[in-house]
């Protein structure tokens, strides 16, 4: 029987059927719904870890343990985690352990680009890509038994289009898998797991040596084949880049890589020999193209194809008839013109849903003019107009280090950092302590809405609730700020922008490093709504003081604005803004 | 077994997704290959939504191509007006008249498109362009949610076909619930085409 799955549902069951007992993850999109997803299967422990590298170290200390374990996270999440990932290909492991790491070519919700396959290459472990969700399912397996094989971490590459894409899955009849045996003692062998210098010159021969045995099994694999056709144009492909290449080349002959990482040179130079012309299609960086290069191979890539942004069939159907490797098949004028059209369109960019806690937040601090040293969450589209009240936004965590060296800097102006809960717990508790260590008067406000709000509603450790479910001891926000040694510290609610911006004044007029937790949980994930406002559209005098709240329910029409009682929220910030009082609520 | 491309658009938080998963569904249950994309940007709420399901013998790419498009169904009317270069000369548009104003234009930095704008950027693109008031119809059976239901509905009766295939498969991924709602939304919008 076949089901639609999406890549990440079907990573997840793939790691089901194939035995992985332990999975740890830190949401990211686009991989948040592989751990989501896998956290529902019987006989499994799944866990949201505070951070990516937190996540990784607890799947190593399973597969340490002869555990099969999975960790996932997106593209800049292995940035956090590369420590951990470059131990453990130097120590190996005793069970299976397959890293799920997910870039966003395109950049549709993460703050850069980067193409994770030169990891593979900089860590030295292999790499596989699926190409849809099928082999998503089929790869973790593979990928798991090839870490066992080698005694290696294996990582398995998607992008965006493949996470959240739904294409039919072969679900398996053999019923639930043989739940795996428990370890019953952990098998002590500290030479090999111990990273002393003295250790680790021993291992680096080892990882030199198995990235040569690798690279032979790159050519054995049946994942990366030659798929016979014209032998004209020869394409190598892999991912989803491999299916967007079939789309416009249905007959050709393919090199479809399914390892990525080492690459099955003899195959490649069996596919070089026998194409008349090698094209290579890629997202992101030349990494297939400079390798192959090097071979001494000429090929067709980034000189056709762009380095920057995300592939479609569409996109790799232009650059092959500009290239003149194919004919034009829509007449580019008539699809000019109506792209043109098309593009004078306003434009719709992503911004805070109605009722959201951050809006009253980002509107106090532009008001009052400061400062604001940003960070990774919904509350980045505090960025946007009209609330325009964020400054830098760099990574997760880094906001609180940021302001800290801005102060240092000797700047006049008036410093605040914001961070979300979940970044907060992330990677924000170390830069909060540098800040009394080495004495900045940084006001630093933690905008608390008691859930990882962007990545789709995820437990951490503020709520008491683990992934699975379950009640657990809670750390609270406020407790630990003090416990650090923070004795100037707030909550308030930033529905009550009045208060708040008094708060805010108070903390900056201190002088004192200090905190302000605003705190108001997400409406979206309480699903809290109250009956939508009115305007009076007689004693609306249209001077806009609402619409600056940059709520979308909130309507310019002619002479007045209106509120769209479908998408508003009823959270009354508008009624708190408007100088009229035209905008009534009931209680 | 013809291909068709379906598209679409709409705005965070109107249902795009969920409408566009009961779409591939459907055509699963038809014998199809079925595959499906969509983006949505970092917003939950309030950002452009474009969702693309596939139908086909056998289907590469999860998403359309340029000029390749069957079926656009526009959950808002200026999303709608996005995808005219998208669109088959013989392709058929389904538009909900319902509108929502992004910030540029509340900012007073941009203009809404008039209805009739959009008419013809469309008009000048596809074969046939439909207009709805499907999000007065799914108020009317009681939620304003359903209006994906709704725009199921109309392009139920625009593709034809055996009717209850579709009922099953809503049956199958609506909450039990809201199901009586789901099937009046969908027999509302079968009436709206």
């Amino acid at each position: 029987m076949k089901k639609l799955m999406t890549g990440n549902e079907a990573f997840a069951y793939g790691a089901y059927l194939s035995g992985v007992r332990v999975g740890a993850a830190y949401p990211g999109t686009p991989s948040t719904e592989i751990m989501d997803n896998f956290s529902r299967y019987p006989g499994v422990f799944a866990e949201w870890s505070p951070n990516e590298k937190v996540a990784l170290d607890v799947a190593i200390g399973s597969a340490y343990a002869g555990t099969r374990a999975l960790a996932c996270m997106k593209h800049v999440g292995l940035n956090v985690a590369a420590d951990s990932l470059f131990y453990a290909v130097y120590t190996g492991l005793k069970g299976g352990l397959v890293i799920v790491c997910a870039d966003d070519p395109g950049m549709h919700s993460s703050q850069n680009e980067q193409d994770n396959r030169n990891y593979a290459r900089f860590a030295k472990l292999p790499m596989l890509e699926p190409s849809d969700s099928e082999e998503a399912k089929q790869y973790v397996g593979i990928a798991l038994e090839m870490s066992e094989m080698f005694d290696t971490p294996v990582l398995v590459r998607t992008v965006t289009r493949l996470s959240h894409s739904s294409t039919p899955v072969e679900m398996s009849d053999e019923g639930p898998p043989q739940p795996p045996e428990e370890p019953s003692f952990y098998e002590r062998n500290p030479q090999k797991f111990v990273m002393v210098p003295a250790n680790a010159r021993h291992r680096h021969p080892v990882i030199e040596e198995k990235i040569l045995k690798l690279g032979k099994y790159s050519d054995q694999t049946p994942i990366n084949r030659i798929e016979p056709g014209d032998d004209n144009i020869g394409i190598i492909a892999a991912g989803a880049t491999y299916q967007y290449a079939r789309e416009v080349f249905p007959n050709a002959t393919f090199l479809k890589l399914g390892m990525v990482y080492p690459l099955p040179d003899e195959l490649i130079r069996e596919f070089a020999s026998r194409v008349k012309t090698v094209v290579i299609i890629e997202e992101l960086d030349p990494f297939f193209e400079e390798h192959i290069r090097l071979m001494g191979i000429e090929v067709k890539g980034k000189d056709v194809f762009p380095l920057i942004g995300e592939f479609s069939p569409a996109l790799i159907r232009k650059c092959c008839v500009d290239a003149g490797l194919i004919e034009a098949s829509v007449a580019p004028e008539a699809a000019a013109a109506s792209s043109a059209a098309a593009a004078a369109l306003p434009i719709r960019p992503p911004i805070l849903c109605p009722g959201c806690g951050h809006r009253g937040l980002f509107t106090v601090l532009r008001e009052a003019g400061v400062l604001v040293l940003g960070d990774i969450g919904c509350y980045t589209l505090g960025y946007a107009p009209p609330l325009s009240a964020m400054h830098t936004t760099g990574c997760m965590g880094a906001s609180i280090g940021v302001a800290h060296g801005i102060a240092k800097a000797g700047v006049k102006d008036q410093i605040v950092s914001v961070l979300g809960d979940s970044t907060f717990f992330h990677s924000g508790i170390h830069p909060l302590i540098n800040v009394l260590y080495n004495e900045s008067d940084v006001t630093t406000i933690i905008t608390d809405n008691s859930v990882t709000a962007m990545t789709g509603h995820q437990q951490h450790p503020g709520t008491g609730i683990t992934l699975q479910g379950k009640t657990t001891k809670k750390t609270d926000i406020e407790t630990l700020v003090r416990s650090i040694g923070y004795d100037k510290l707030d909550v308030v609610d930033p529905y009550d922008m009045d208060k708040l911006a008094d708060v805010l004044q108070d903390h900056l007029k201190s002088g004192k490093p200090s905190v302000i937790i605003a705190k108001r949980a997400c409406v979206l994930h309480t699903k809290e709504r109250k009956t939508p406002p009115v305007i009076d559209t007689e004693e609306c005098t249209n001077c806009g003081t609402c619409l600056d709240l940059g709520c979308s329910p909130l309507v310019q029409e002619e002479d007045y604005v209106t509120i769209d009682p479908i998408n508003c929220n009823g959270c009354g910030l508008c009624v708190q803004v408007c100088p009229a009082e035209a905008i009534k609520q009931e209680a | 077994m013809k291909k068709i491309d379906f598209l679409m658009a709409g705005v965070g938080g109107q249902g795009t997704i969920l409408a566009s998963n009961i779409l591939a569904e459907v055509g699963l249950e038809l014998g199809y290959d079925v595959k499906k994309a969509e983006v949505h940007g970092m917003a939950q709420r309030g950002g452009t939504v474009e969702s693309h399901v596939r139908w086909g013998e056998k289907v590469y790419a999860p998403m359309a191509e340029l000029g390749d498009v069957d079926y656009l169904i526009g959950f808002e009317m200026l999303e709608a007006g996005r995808w005219p270069a998208w669109l088959r000369k013989d392709a058929v548009v389904v538009v909900n008249r319902y509108r929502i104003p992004p910030p540029t234009v509340n900012l007073g930095k941009a203009k809404y498109p008039k209805e009739e704008e959009i008419d013809s950027l469309l008009k000048n693109a596809a074969s046939k362009v439909l207009w709805v008031n499907g999000t007065d119809a799914a108020k009317e059976v009681g939620n304003p949610a359903t209006i994906g239901v709704v725009l199921l509905g109309a392009l139920s009766t625009l593709l034809g076909g055996d009717e209850n295939v579709w009922l099953s498969v809503v049956e199958r991924m609506v909450p039990p619930k809201f199901l009586e709602m789901n099937k009046n939304a969908f027999y509302a919008g079968r009436k709206l085409a």
